[in-house]
């Protein structure tokens, strides 16, 4: 599968990237090697096979419930980029 | 002290042969020494560990089972306290606030963490080439790779710069860095470890496990870190056995499968007559060999890098520049600060996984990518379904090449990707795994994987241990840092 410069912007969008001009050629060119080495799946007849998410067919499995964490507040936020009064601060978002 | 392995330093610091602070010490000195021509440790805890010695030779009577032995762990787990950089320029700031399970643990069994090893960044890599601190190197030929993710906690054991360490293992991360620095690695079941504090790359494969000089040594550690955990969900709650207590049972009897799909073309005729040597090995000790087939194994790297990268994608949008980590400089508003905090913070590898993952996800190609990889893994699993109802552990190379030359393979994403061919189907079913020191090519070390049932890490700890009493490939030491 051969990707355009125009779907690498819209997978840089949806990840949260920055993809400068200077790179996408060469994210279109990874991108679509990788993509077309996992075409190799299609050599798999998968019909009527059932996905297989995760190793063990489990169930989630359920705990007491009680309190068993502190509040540690102070201590994370000790490590935040930008911290006001207890809470988490970001650029501004509303005008 | 460090051409003992960990059990033999287990006894004798029970002996009183020599103190935990002594040992810490010559360990010390060892990595001040050495470390500079292998980089495998991204932070260096001297003074942290010499303290835990001291406590460690203070303790009487009942003491944990590691007790006063120094080890090692990869960057990857959180340690209360230290920087937990995940080889990222994301998390250098990062100082862990709180310990991963598999640390408090290896802390009550009396364990001392020497420090952090260096990795591939957030353990997407083969070679311990992408780290944001710099390529770790092998010791049996700097000028070469150690393997990877876990390439410095492999790194650092087979220049006896620990007596133990501690990986992450994905789509091979530690058999495949074991195979190529010639010393042991265990990854097991999955959900035998808790994933508590160990940095997510992909949840549904990724598995803690230790590197150890002998099979023997990775069964103490097993034992201490092995066990249910409330803080993992996916952490399984069923009795650990007495793994040291099985090396020493007999292997006569036990039958092996050799997958003919990976003895066909492709694999190197040197490194086969290794594993067929190792075979012979285990012959003598009354094992049977017999071929079996995997028939889907071929499709285990397409469907890997289509599963792993979608769940990086969705693990690593938490990495926003918001609670911790970096944040870009003036960020013009919110999106911006999203943006370039990741673009800036994350490396090239890491970005290329995460925009795969966000594509075989999106509308419209959900089906044709990842529904069609979680098939696929269910073939891929049923295969060794089959192969566990006739055989007790299946055997094969772990590598399909020694160590190669920094920088060989860093250009191309596909051919490093083809380094996991015979690993990566053991995480997609979720399976234990061990590679075992075979012998060496060119005074490079050969590794083979032996693979066995759902929670029967005992198979193959016990082959190993039984093994490597045969063979001394796992003790030889590289002349430069003898």
């Amino acid at each position: 599968m051969a990707l355009s410069t125009e779907d690498i912007r819209n997978i840089a969008k949806l990840a949260k990237l920055q993809i400068n001009a200077d790179e996408l050629e060469q994210y279109k060119q990874d991108l679509s090697r990788i993509l077309e080495f996992v075409e190799q799946m299609n050599q798999a007849d998968v019909d009527n096979i059932e996905p297989m998410a995760h190793p063990q067919d489990m169930m989630q499995s359920l705990r007491v419930d009680e309190v068993i964490e502190s509040d540690q507040r102070e201590k994370f936020q000790h490590i935040a980029p930008a911290t006001q009064d207890g809470l988490y601060l970001v650029p501004k978002v509303i005008e | 002290m460090h051409t003992l392995t960990l059990a033999q330093q287990v006894r004798a610091l029970a002996e009183k042969q020599f103190s935990s602070e002594e040992l810490v010490k010559h360990y010390v000195q060892r990595i001040e020494t050495y470390d500079e021509k292998l980089n495998s440790f991204i932070t260096f805890t001297p003074e942290r560990a010499l303290e835990q010695a001291k406590q460690a030779d203070s303790r009487a009577g009942d003491v944990g089972l590691l007790n006063g032995v120094p080890i090692a762990l990869k960057d990857i787990f959180c340690t209360d306290g230290v920087k937990t950089s995940c080889a990222s320029k994301m998390l250098d700031n990062f100082i862990a606030p709180y310990d991963a399970t598999v640390v408090t643990k290896l802390n009550q069994a009396g364990a001392i963490s020497l420090g952090k090893t260096n990795m591939d960044e957030f353990a997407m890599g083969s070679s311990s080439e992408s780290s944001y601190y710099g390529a770790v190197k092998n010791p049996w030929d700097t000028e070469r790779v150690p393997g990877g993710s876990s390439g410095g906690s492999a790194s650092a054991l087979a220049a006896r710069l620990t007596s133990a360490s501690m990986g992450t293992d994905t789509g091979g991360s530690i058999r495949q860095p074991a195979a190529l620095c010639g010393i042991t690695g265990l990854k097991p079941t999955y959900g035998r470890v808790s994933r508590y504090g160990m940095i997510a790359y992909a949840s549904s494969l990724d598995q803690g496990g230790p590197f150890g000089i002998t099979a023997e040594d990775c069964a103490y550690m097993l034992q201490a870190i092995a066990g249910h955990d409330y803080l993992d969900s996916t952490s399984v709650d069923r009795p650990v056995p007495d793994y040291i207590a099985g090396l020493s049972e007999p292997v006569k009897g036990m039958c092996i499968g050799l997958p003919e799909e990976f003895f066909q073309q492709g694999l190197d005729a040197d490194i086969a007559a290794k594993i067929e040597q190792a075979c012979e090995v285990l012959k003598s000790l009354g094992c049977e060999i017999k071929s079996i087939s995997l028939p889907n194994a071929k499709l285990a790297i397409a469907a890997y890098y289509v599963l792993a990268p979608a769940e990086c994608s969705s693990n690593l949008s938490r990495f926003d520049g918001v609670r911790f980590g970096y944040r870009c400089e003036n960020p013009t508003g919110l999106e911006d600060m999203y943006c370039r905090s990741r673009s800036e913070g994350f490396g090239d590898e890491v970005k290329r996984r995460i925009m795969i993952g966000a594509y075989a996800l999106s509308a419209g190609y959900y089906d044709a990518y990842y529904l069609k990889a979680q098939k696929i893994r269910r073939l891929i699993s049923e295969d060794y379904k089959a192969a566990f109802s006739e055989v007790d552990a299946v055997l094969s190379p772990t590598s399909p090449t020694t160590a190669f030359k920094v920088n060989e393979k860093s250009d191309d994403p596909i051919t490093m990707y083809l380094s996991d061919i015979y690993t990566i189907g053991v995480n997609l079913a979720g399976l234990p795994g061990i590679s075992l020191p075979v012998g060496f090519l060119q005074g490079l070390p050969v590794g083979m994987q032996l693979v066995s049932n759902y929670f029967e890490e005992q198979t193959l700890l016990n082959l190993g241990h039984q093994y490597q009493k045969q063979t001394d490939h796992h003790l030889q030491i590289p002349s430069e840092f003898e």
